[in-house]
């Protein structure tokens, strides 16, 4: 238990998706303008993230590891090379999916997610989660709290991001800088923020 | 025709770059320029991505049904990544090491998907193709400027080779830390924005506010 909450508390500040990996840039720099836009987006991207690391993590017991088809009678079969296209297979399901629950059970849910949800399919920092879930060898209980913890963390970097932007607007910044330029400096200096996570100790 | 060709594959560089006007593709790859030599071959990987995939996406852009393209270019993008990530591991297994997810997610850059969304699956095979390069050359421009600086100034060397001799090994340069963690590329990044639209000023974008001067009481 005691791993978990230590493993939960690096994946949402030290080893911060989008401000130490630099996974989900793209929607991170171009939808952060408003608070109310980033908070939406955050929270579909820790939900999708809380469903396809788990899924993906079984995924690759029970289909791609060496000898994981034992089971189903082939020992030796090792399908690991087809872990890239099953993983983003697995996402591009699950996006669909929720969006069809979403619409069916919760209508005003739906329409506050709506537009950002197939643009998660896309979104660096989902399929990245799955992979370091890969390639850290999690196991079914680390990978929910590492896919929960990550979303999570993703979710607090854009919605403080946006709430820097939305005051930034009324500041002179020099011609070059506005825009884009000066969104990814304050990114910058958030992440140094970030980073002062690193020291701390479970 | 040529003229164009070549328009096409020089315009991306520095008039329409990926990175710092439209804002693709900034997602994975930052945070492997920490050296120049991973920077490359990070840059080459994507240019072969892109430009293949728009030449596939762009051959079957008749055949393929609006309503699923979105899987259809992922199948195509996520077989070219995987052809990719086998070759790295079969002949070099170091960078594969260093590069680790990332090279998996060239899936998710959304220059790829943006250049197939956009160009491919309007135009013929050729044009794709050569648009899809100009495009993965602009991303790894910018890749290989920050992978330069931050080489440089953080650990004294390009290439491994040195060049500054830091004052660890008895030189007199002292090299800048900060450089080798993730933060600094965020910087390095809106600096080049910065001397872009300073070079092209048509590429600044307009203030949401003005600032005006109010007299003094």
């Amino acid at each position: 238990m005691e791993g978990l909450i230590s493993l939960a508390v690096k994946a949402i500040f030290v080893e911060n998706l989008a401000l130490s990996f630099f996974l989900g840039m793209c929607t991170f720099i171009a939808v952060s303008k408003k608070i109310s836009t980033a908070l939406g987006l955050g929270i579909s991207v820790m939900l999708v993230q809380a469903i396809t690391v788990p899924t993906n993590n079984l995924l690759l017991t029970y289909l791609l590891k060496p000898g994981a088809l034992a089971w189903a009678g082939f020992p030796d079969v090792d399908l690991t090379f087809l872990g890239l296209i099953s993983y983003i297979g697995v996402i591009a399901a699950m996006v669909q999916i929720l969006e069809m629950i979403l619409d069916k059970y919760f209508p005003p849910l739906y329409n506050a997610l709506g537009i950002f949800l197939p643009l998660i399919t896309v979104n660096c920092a989902i399929l990245g989660g799955s992979l370091f879930m890969v390639e850290r060898d999690y196991n079914f209980a680390e990978a929910t709290t590492y896919g929960l913890s990550s979303g999570f963390g993703w979710a607090l970097a854009i919605t403080a991001m946006a709430g820097v932007r939305e005051k930034l607007k009324y500041s002179d910044i020099p011609d070059g800088l506005q825009g884009l330029g000066i969104t990814f400096i304050t990114a910058g200096l958030m992440a140094m923020a970030f980073m002062s996570f690193s020291g701390v100790k479970l | 025709m040529s003229q164009t060709k070549k328009e096409m594959l020089v315009d991306p560089l520095v008039d329409n770059n990926p990175i710092t006007l439209q804002v693709l593709g900034i997602c994975s790859a930052l945070a492997v320029t920490s050296s120049l030599q991973v920077s490359i071959v990070m840059a080459m990987a994507v240019i072969f991505v892109t430009s293949f995939s728009s030449f596939f996406i762009s051959c079957l852009r008749n055949q393929i049904p609006s309503s699923i393209r979105i899987i259809v270019q992922m199948v195509i993008i996520a077989s070219l990544v995987i052809l990719v990530d086998q070759i790295l591991k079969a002949y070099a297994f170091q960078i594969s090491k260093t590069l680790s997810v990332f090279v998996g997610l060239i899936i998710t850059n959304c220059i790829v998907m943006g250049r197939a969304e956009a160009f491919a699956m309007k135009n013929p095979p050729v044009a794709s193709f050569i648009d899809g390069m100009g495009n993965g050359m602009g991303y790894g421009l910018i890749l290989l400027l920050v992978g330069f600086f931050r080489e440089l100034f953080g650990a004294g060397s390009l290439f491994g080779v040195t060049i500054l001799q830091t004052v660890n090994n008895g030189g007199w340069y002292v090299p800048n830390g900060m450089l080798l963690l993730p933060p600094s590329a965020f910087f390095i990044i809106g600096l080049i924005i910065w001397a872009f639209r300073t070079w092209k000023p048509s590429q600044v974008e307009e203030r949401e506010y003005k600032i005006q001067q109010v007299e003094a009481h």
